[in-house]
């Protein structure tokens, strides 16, 4: 017997370290998954207990209410409209960021600086730019006689207003993983390269960007997750409006449940969510792997 | 091989272009925030004088310094709170060996698969039953265990032999110690580099001190700003920005200091 607790010191070692992740994640992960999925099957009281169990018909529900449907369209137009363009725009700068110049980590920090604005506080100041009588765009449309635009207000612009402020937003972060990845490839491909004359657009094409692909696939991950749980620019710049054109689907989670009290459709939504969210992930993943096969 | 000066030139055309648009909407805000109500309806953009009055009064309409400690109390806790958990968990699973550790592991890789929103309603329910509503601790515990950070740092600790805690333990050093004064100090960049990320990402939290703060005894500066934009949107938009800048600027600063350290830390991974 106490050879046999001696032997097993590393597995008591182990739960005691592992103890408070798998108690947190139990907690405030696993139990929270599954109460989530109980509740999308339930109709529930004012305090979220499950009262009536109505089987799939919160779901039913959801794909033939109108709102739900254009909650979710809004969501897929919004990861359209940020996703590509952010990446693009942070692949452009990370390339010019990455060059050896003088005073090149001025322009580094430039770029990176709006991973240091909280969401909170950038939603603030794109409100004020996007105001339509004193904000910035109007001015410079005014300037060159260009018909004024109700950015906020009118339901054609909204969401692709709300997509510009973001795509801003998250160009920090993007940027600097970007780089990172920049800075691991090796300068001998490069060297090499030169030798043969090859022009700066050959080089991006055949060294640089297959060299980028796994880490320009983790941005693509990472972006798209975060588009699909976009939050606080819509609580700050638009509240879902107007007429729910910027009723993305986390916001809309957020009002069924903690406006209007349906926990259950609630949940039904966050379960879509949830899948949604899945498949992104497995999908890099099995790209990803592919990838390495071929290699 | 050094590239032509045209092309140069052009390079920094580009730089100096793209960044200046990119820093633009701080620095308009930055000018707005010195502005006087007429200043800012005439579209300027450099004020006629940069007198903090603005400033004065955003702290004198909102407890924003008590938001700024609360803000501060949470960012650090959460980041404490990470290093620990993430570092005890990553040291078990490189250097302990024990049945069950890959079906642990991959439990761990799962939770990176659902979305933090898509469980805060039942998270919700279970903050309320803890009587957790308006507490540091209800705003900072959910958020111990990470997943990502653990990875981080297993990737770190990884590169430390294992022979060295083998040759330990036969000198008699007790496992705590070895990961103690060992592993932890030859980790310094990763545990730099997961804190700032902590701190950074807690800091700039907005959607959960929504859901648990009801009143302003915990209350954090993001939620401040939502409170500030919409009392005074309509009047005062000098004021608003003061709020905006005097909340930006511990995470602005945070990040040109860290950056550095980053980049350090990114090359170092590249060297391996």
């Amino acid at each position: 017997m106490s050879t046999f607790w001696r032997k097993s010191v590393d597995a008591r070692t182990a739960v005691l370290y592992l103890l408070p992740s798998i108690i947190l994640f139990s907690v405030f992960i696993f139990y929270p998954m599954f109460r989530t999925i109980y509740l999308s099957f339930f109709l529930t009281d004012q305090n979220g207990n499950a009262a009536i169990n109505v089987g799939f018909e919160n779901y039913q529900y959801l794909l033939s209410s109108s709102e739900f449907i254009n909650s979710t369209k809004a969501t897929v137009l919004f990861v359209l409209y940020t996703v590509p363009i952010g990446i693009v725009l942070a692949l452009f700068f990370a390339l010019l960021a990455n060059e050896k110049l003088k005073g090149i980590g001025f322009f580094r920090t430039m770029y990176s600086s709006t991973m240091g604005i909280s969401v909170a506080a950038s939603s603030v100041i794109w409100l004020f730019m996007f105001n339509p009588s004193i904000g910035m765009f109007n001015r410079l449309l005014s300037v060159f006689s260009l018909p004024q635009i109700q950015w906020l207000l009118d339901p054609e612009w909204a969401l692709l207003s709300v997509a510009i402020s973001t795509i801003w937003m998250n160009l920090g972060f993007s940027f600097l993983i970007i780089l990172g990845g920049l800075q691991n490839i090796d300068e001998h491909l490069y060297e090499s390269s030169r030798i043969d004359g090859a022009g700066y657009f050959y080089r991006l094409r055949r060294i640089t960007l297959p060299m980028l692909s796994p880490t320009l696939f983790f941005i693509i991950t990472i972006s798209l997750i975060n588009a699909f749980q976009t939050f606080g620019q819509i609580d700050i710049l638009t509240k879902g409006g107007p007429s729910q054109s910027t009723n993305l689907i986390v916001y809309s989670i957020y009002r069924e449940a903690f406006i209007n009290y349906q926990f259950g459709t609630a949940s039904a939504q966050a379960v879509v969510l949830f899948v949604i969210i899945l498949i992104v992930t497995i999908l890099q993943f099995k790209l990803v792997e592919k990838k390495v096969h071929y290699q | 091989m050094k590239m032509g000066l045209p092309q140069k030139i052009w390079i920094y055309f580009l730089l100096i272009l793209t960044s200046a648009l990119v820093f633009f909407p701080v620095l308009y805000a930055f000018m707005i925030s010195f502005m006087t109500g007429p200043e800012i309806i005439q579209g300027k953009f450099f004020p006629q004088t940069f007198s903090f009055e603005n400033y004065t009064k955003v702290f004198s309409r909102l407890p924003l310094m008590n938001y700024l400690l609360n803000s501060f109390i949470v960012s650090a806790s959460v980041m404490i709170g990470q290093l620990i958990v993430c570092s005890l968990a990553a040291y078990a699973f490189v250097f302990l060996k024990f049945k069950g550790r890959d079906f642990i592991f991959f439990l761990f890789i799962s939770t990176m698969m659902i979305p933090w929103e898509a469980t805060m309603i039942p998270n919700v329910f279970t903050i309320r039953n803890l009587d957790w509503y308006n507490t540091y601790q209800g705003l900072t515990v959910p958020f111990f265990a990470l997943a990502f950070g653990t990875f981080l740092l297993r990737q770190h600790f990884l590169t430390i032999p294992k022979e060295l805690h083998e040759a330990s333990q036969i000198a008699g050093l007790s496992r705590f110690k070895f990961f103690w004064k060992v592993v932890l100090p030859v980790s310094k960049t990763s545990l730099v580099t997961l804190g700032a990320y902590g701190f950074l990402t807690t800091w700039n939290m907005y959607l959960w001190p929504l859901l648990i703060t009801t009143n302003q005894s915990v209350r954090t500066v993001q939620i401040g700003l939502k409170q500030l934009q919409s009392q005074e949107i309509a009047t005062e938009w000098g004021v608003v920005m003061a709020g905006v800048i005097v909340v930006i600027i511990p995470t602005l600063l945070l990040l040109f200091l860290g950056q550095k350290q980053l980049q350090k830390g990114l090359s170092k991974g590249a060297l391996k």
